[in-house]
């Protein structure tokens, strides 16, 4: 098994997908020649060729419409949008036609496509860089929302999303394109879309992320437990839409406090839609209110500032001492 | 019923004033005098200088990533300087040499380049769109500008700026229509520099020129040498005088080539040649325009160099005073609940205040 970074993973889900079905394709600004903007679809063109792997003209309401088309007839498009803050020149054919071919055709057609974008702060980027506005996408009824936390889930989901019969918005973190390395197999691996999984076992406290957060979770959870001598289970949710809530209620049950983290917004962000499933599922089990450590309700600053808007272990570690201290 | 040519109204036109030793088309030649000629010259120059700094500065990770105007000096200081203070401007995100030219202060760019929204701030008078980084949104916003100095009745104009991937995204294509159909005072300038990145203008678009796609919403279009400045002003004249005088839009295609790399995350070498980029070397806007201006002993070996060391000078000064304004803001991230609405509601305060009280904690 070998080493991969996040970005040289997905690289391998794409080629492997590649190879094995001919209806793939990759498209979107810079993906050809160039390898994109992060080098996730480096050597694919060499590859694979122009024809299926796409350099398109600068717009992506027509990578995503096109895609839409091409999938209705069969193939099977991964779309990039070179950050998520330009995909809203797509929304309206994500919302308006991919999200609704299925529902609207009465099940005659499907859109079995994947729409990949970088997401996230962190990396020092400019304005429209830096967001997490995955609620978008979670809260359109037809479409799929994926945030894998780490190089090899990233390989397994990207893998299910190509094999998805309809539309997945699948959210790359930026802040962990490169950041560590996991042993990814060659082999090939999928994990199903809509699963969560538990990142750390504990009994004390849960605590719910995904995405890029995942690593800072996991790290103010060993500080907790080196300076507090409380175990946190982690849950990373890896699937926004549709939400993965049961292990979520389940370890609820077993800690009774909740905490979630993320970067996106925290008004009508995921962590209140996570509160209402839990106050539906594990009401009773509840010994504290639930905490939010989010993103503020602002845009994300200019990079100076970008940590101080982004949740850190300190606000982190803060945020579970307030649900343990209740 | 006829089948027959339909014998389009438009046709589109290159000029080309000075060939690429400095000599001008005398026919052609158009009328500047001396001291806007070494404005301009002094502004080129003073944009290419300071981003040659600001790539210095950014390798050593004073500065984030930006886009460098190195090689367009001409097409937008020839298209700028037919603006007056009333006119707008409106930018993309590389169009730092024309911003300049407005007033936008050196130390602005700096801070903004560096991640502080001040930098952001547009002085008070200047009447200039912010930088717009999703490609082509910014271009309806100098039609619905232009048609609101129309409604004035004064005589004024908006003129934005894109690159040529820009012509690609529907934003472009909506606000021509716009501005052909509200027959609005607005001047498009695109400034093809081959490359959206790493994608050639080839593969952009089929069509023979961007200039051509004026004539599909019944404007005129015409194409310029974009590192030739005499060429880029004149066309820029006639344009901003069909807008003053209440004829409407123009689309102005200046050829270019963007000489460093795209933004500072960006290997040119993975999709062009580097003879390709000594082709264009040699076609330099402002040797070029030096050249042009040497012959007609405005400029010589002395002035320039004078020249450089006033700019060296004010750039590095302009640094010092980034520097200690960064120091001064560090310690308010709150800033960035600033200025999101015209009044701040009640759960931002709350927000807003939660982050200062941490940061007193965190200071003792
Ligand atoms: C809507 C949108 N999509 C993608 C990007 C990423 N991006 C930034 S610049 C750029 C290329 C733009 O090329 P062009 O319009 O020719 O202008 P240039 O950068 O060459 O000045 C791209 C794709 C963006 N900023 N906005």
């Amino acid at each position: 098994m070998a080493e991969l970074t996040m970005v040289e993973a997905i690289n391998l889900a794409l080629r492997q997908e590649m190879e094995k079905d001919e209806s793939v394709h990759v498209m979107g600004c810079d993906v050809g020649v160039n390898g994109g903007v992060f080098r996730v679809t480096d050597g694919l063109c060499d590859r694979f060729g122009e024809d299926r792997v796409m350099d398109t003209p600068l717009a992506e309401s027509a990578i995503v419409g096109m895609a839409t088309g091409m999938a209705v007839k069969g193939l099977k498009p991964v779309c990039e949008m070179q950050f998520s803050g330009f995909s809203y020149f797509a929304f309206h054919q994500l919302e308006s036609q991919a999200a609704r071919m299925r529902w609207r055709t009465r099940g005659r057609y499907q859109v079995p496509m994947v729409v990949r974008m970088p997401y996230g702060g962190g990396v020092r980027a400019l304005e429209h860089h830096s967001e997490s506005r995955e609620v978008y996408y979670a809260h359109t009824p037809g479409l799929k929302m994926v945030i894998p936390s780490g190089p090899r889930n990233a390989r397994a989901l990207l893998v299910s999303a190509i094999r998805d019969p309809d539309p997945v918005v699948f959210f790359e973190g930026k802040l962990i394109y490169r950041s560590f390395r996991e042993e990814v197999p060659e082999k090939e691996e999928t994990l199903p879309i809509g699963e969560s999984r538990i990142a750390r076992d504990g009994d004390d406290l849960t605590v719910v992320t995904y995405g890029a957060m995942t690593q800072r979770v996991l790290e103010a959870a060993d500080v907790l437990s080196g300076e507090d001598g409380v175990e946190v289970e982690v849950i990373d949710l890896l699937t926004l839409s549709p939400l993965d809530d049961a292990p979520v209620a389940e370890s609820v049950r077993k800690t009774g406090r909740l905490v979630i983290v993320h970067e996106a917004h925290r008004s009508f962000g995921p962590g209140a839609e996570l509160i209402a499933r839990i106050n539906e599922k594990a009401f009773y089990y509840l010994e504290a209110p639930v905490q939010r450590v989010t993103g503020y309700d602002t845009i994300v600053p200019y990079f100076a500032r970008e940590q101080a808007y982004l949740p850190s272990v300190e606000r982190i570690v803060a945020g579970a001492r307030t649900a343990l201290e209740f | 019923m006829p089948r027959k040519e339909i014998g389009l109204e438009s046709t589109i036109d290159y000029l080309s004033i000075l060939d690429t030793k400095g000599k001008p088309d005398k026919d052609l030649e158009p009328r500047i005098g001396k001291e806007l000629l070494l404005d301009m010259h002094r502004a080129m120059v003073r944009a290419r200088r300071f981003d040659e700094h600001q790539l210095r500065w950014q390798r050593q990770g004073r500065l984030g990533t930006f886009a460098p105007v190195i090689g367009q000096e001409a097409s937008q200081i020839g298209t700028v300087a037919v603006l007056d203070d009333q006119d707008w401007m409106v930018p993309a995100y590389r169009q730092s040499a024309a911003a300049l030219w407005r007033g936008t202060p050196l130390a602005g760019l700096l801070l903004y380049n560096a991640g502080y929204n001040e930098g952001g701030e547009i002085p008070e008078g200047q009447n200039d769109l912010p930088i717009a980084i999703p490609v082509a949104s910014q271009i309806p916003h100098a039609v619905g500008i232009g048609y609101a100095l129309k409604q004035e009745g004064s005589g004024h104009l908006a003129m934005t700026y894109f690159g040529d991937g820009a012509t690609s995204e529907g934003d472009f294509h909506e606000a021509m229509n716009f501005a052909g159909v509200f027959n609005t005072p607005t001047i498009f300038v695109c400034e093809n520099n081959q490359y959206a990145i790493s994608v050639p203008r080839e593969k952009q678009t089929r069509a023979g020129t961007l200039a051509q796609k004026a004539i599909a919403y019944g404007i005129p279009g015409i194409q310029v040498d974009g590192n030739d400045i005499l060429a880029v002003y004149s066309a820029a004249s006639e344009a901003a005088e069909r807008a003053r005088k209440g004829d409407g839009p123009t689309l102005i295609e200046c050829v270019t080539y963007r000489m460093a790399v795209h933004t500072t995350a960006d290997d040119p070498g993975k999709y062009r040649t580097q003879k390709e980029e000594e082709q264009w070397q040699k076609k330099d806007p402002i040797e070029r325009f030096r050249k042009y201006l040497t012959a007609r002993k405005l400029l010589n070996k002395k002035k320039i160099e004078s020249l450089e060391e006033e700019l060296e000078k004010e750039v590095k000064s302009a640094w010092d005073e980034a520097e200690q304004r960064m120091a001064e803001l560090d310690r308010h991230p709150e800033v960035m609940f600033d200025h999101l609405y015209g009044e701040m509601p009640a759960y931002l305060g709350t927000q807003r205040k939660a982050m200062t009280d941490e940061d007193d904690d965190a200071n003792g």
